[in-house]
């Protein structure tokens, strides 16, 4: 590029000094305009779609409007303290109680499996694919299949039937065994990503560590608390971050499975609701900006607690 | 502790592990497996009851994928995701590809901002702000039409010009200079040399984005609320209506979705693993 405009300067050259200093200045013009013009259409995406919105949110929750009338008022803090006053809006957030037990369950079976795939077994391609796979599914296909499985006389009962237990419960009837359920088929479809993760940090410490460690007569277990336990550490500690986050936000799998009944309703499917159903596009602006804040208070505190090398984007 | 002991304990804590192994492996194939039989029983084998492990009569029986294509709309289904996934990963790939350029290659004012601005961003979980992303799109007259999630799409991909700054990193720049040396302009340099030297990313991204696009159902739900405008995602949802209690259809519906994910997984597992942990890691 330089050269080009530097072409196209000089037949100018036999001209005083005055146009010379102004062709490196054209030429600078469009050395900083160049990396603006391919950050253009990003930056007006990553603003548009993303900045934009958190902005008008943060608006709209301190207002009554509905989403559609051309009128709106202020209401000040109105929205958030409805929000904390009513019971009802911020029960839900016991609902990710369940998320996160069950993403501990998630965690630990990923990092029992990925240990033990780690070493040498057999099919263990074969076996790596099957725990992966439920992870890229289409989520509304998983909630059809559980269903199913939840079913009265569906998957679940006939397989207890096999073990000559006899069932009629109906898994998603009342809320603790509903909720129970959701959290069950959540683990079922992420452990296959903290799993995978965790493999690929298991494999890439160095192999001559355990062969040392082996030498020195070190067991399975000595060899996975002073070797693969310190090696994915990183790794442990973002996949907690993301399940913390994600138990708050789920979404998917109980609106498409129960549609938020018998007291599965989570954080996001109440705020959806509020505002497409209900019209309060004021009052899920105000749930989203707590949700919002609370996401990033959470991330703040991992970064704070594992300064991780990562991060850094450059 | 004598050797015998040791290694029946050894092949004990083997056995252990493959039990366990063989378990989960049930617990993940079993649900799936069952669905796949389902949808292959006829209507009156679901009215008799058989239980849901019984193997269908006819192991040929494919009534239901009709059903499942004509009345539920599968056909028009994969081609509006595959409208959809064309421009959104086409537009992914080259937005990705020309930041991660832009932010590697070139010293400017405000590149710290930038590039703080798509870290934060990442921060911001979409399904929080959709109340107002909604808003947007509707004032640009996107609304009900294929080009909402598009734009979406393309828009909030943080992650993928990760996967390209990584790659483009990579890249030695004395192949930039050796290309300005012979007059080469920066947007030649980046579509000559950079772009198809980022082959392996591209192929990266193109299977990460296309199967989160794929299998996306919250986009497609809110902004294409029309029923000839369904994608796979919101058409199978749609099954649970008229479908009601039908289960060998919506199972056909639910395996119709699957084996597409299925295939591509088997022929490109290396790429799906190496993407996902990118990805989830950047």
């Amino acid at each position: 590029m330089t050269d080009t405009t530097e072409k196209v300067a000089r037949p100018k050259q036999a001209a005083p000094p005055a146009p010379k200093s102004a062709a490196p200045r054209k030429v600078r013009l469009w050395r900083g305009l160049t990396p603006w013009l391919f950050l253009a259409a990003p930056l007006v995406l990553l603003i548009t779609f993303t900045y934009a919105p958190v902005a008008n949110m943060v608006a709209y929750s301190f207002t009554d409007w509905d989403g559609v009338s051309p009128e709106l008022s202020y209401t000040g803090a109105d929205n958030y303290v409805e929000l904390f006053t009513r019971p009802e809006l911020f029960e839900v957030f016991f609902v990710s109680g369940y998320y996160l037990a069950a993403s501990v369950v998630q965690i630990a079976a990923a990092l029992y499996f990925a240990t033990i795939l780690s070493f040498n077994v057999r099919f263990r391609n074969f076996f790596k694919g099957v725990l992966f796979f439920p992870y890229l599914i289409n989520g509304v296909a998983i909630g059809f299949v559980f269903l199913y499985f939840f079913q009265d006389g569906g998957t679940l009962d006939s397989v207890l039937r096999l073990f000559g237990v006899e069932s009629d419960k109906a898994w998603l009837g009342t809320s603790t065994s509903a909720n129970v359920s959701l959290a069950g088929v959540s683990v079922w479809r992420y452990m296959g990503l903290n799993f995978v993760l965790f493999l690929g940090a298991i494999q890439s410490i160095p192999g001559e560590l355990y062969e040392a460690a082996e030498l020195d007569g070190a067991n399975r277990w000595q060899q996975f608390r002073h070797i693969i336990a310190p090696g994915i550490r990183p790794i442990l500690s973002l996949s907690v971050i993301l399940s913390i986050s994600g138990s708050l936000s789920v979404f998917e799998i109980p609106y498409i499975m129960t549609g938020g009944a018998t007291g599965t309703e989570t954080f996001v499917i109440q705020t959806v609701k509020l505002a497409f159903q209900f019209n309060k596009t004021g009052l899920a602006s105000a749930a989203a900006v707590v949700l919002l804040l609370i996401i990033l208070a959470v991330t703040w505190v991992q970064r704070r607690l594992v300064p991780d090398e990562k991060v850094d984007l450059v | 502790m004598t050797s015998g002991s040791l290694t029946t304990r050894r092949g004990l804590a083997r056995t252990l592990t493959y039990l366990s192994l063989v378990v989960a492996s049930v617990v993940v194939l079993l649900p799936l497996l069952v669905v796949l039989l389902t949808s292959l029983k006829s209507s009156q084998e679901m009215a008799n009851d058989s239980g849901a492990l019984q193997l269908p009569d006819n192991l040929l029986n494919f009534e239901n994928y009709v059903t499942a294509f004509q009345d539920g709309q599968m056909l028009a289904a994969f081609g509006n995701t595959a409208f959809i996934l064309l421009f959104a990963i086409t537009g992914t790939v080259i937005i990705g590809s020309m930041a991660a350029y832009a932010i590697d290659r070139f010293t400017f004012r405000f590149r710290k901002l930038v590039v703080a601005l798509f870290l934060v961003a990442t921060l911001v979980p979409g399904v929080t702000t959709q109340v107002a992303t909604f808003q947007i799109v509707d004032s640009f007259g996107m609304f009900d039409t294929r080009w909402a999630p598009i734009a979406l799409y393309m828009g909030t991909d943080i992650v993928s010009i990760y996967i390209f700054l990584q790659f483009v990193r990579s890249i030695p720049i004395s192949l930039d200079e050796s290309a300005r040396l012979d007059g080469a302009n920066a947007f030649t340099i980046y579509r000559k040399i950079i772009f198809p030297l980022l082959k392996p990313a591209i192929a990266t991204v193109v299977i990460v984005k296309g199967i989160t696009v794929y299998n996306d159902f919250y986009i497609p739900f809110l902004y294409m609320p029309s029923e000839e405008l369904g994608v796979i995602s919101t058409s199978l949802f749609r099954f649970k209506g008229p479908f009601g209690a039908h289960w060998e259809n919506i199972s056909a519906g639910a395996v119709l979705v699957i084996l597409p994910t299925l295939v591509v997984f088997l022929f490109l597992q290396r790429y799906i693993y190496n993407g996902f942990t990118r990805g989830a890691t950047k």
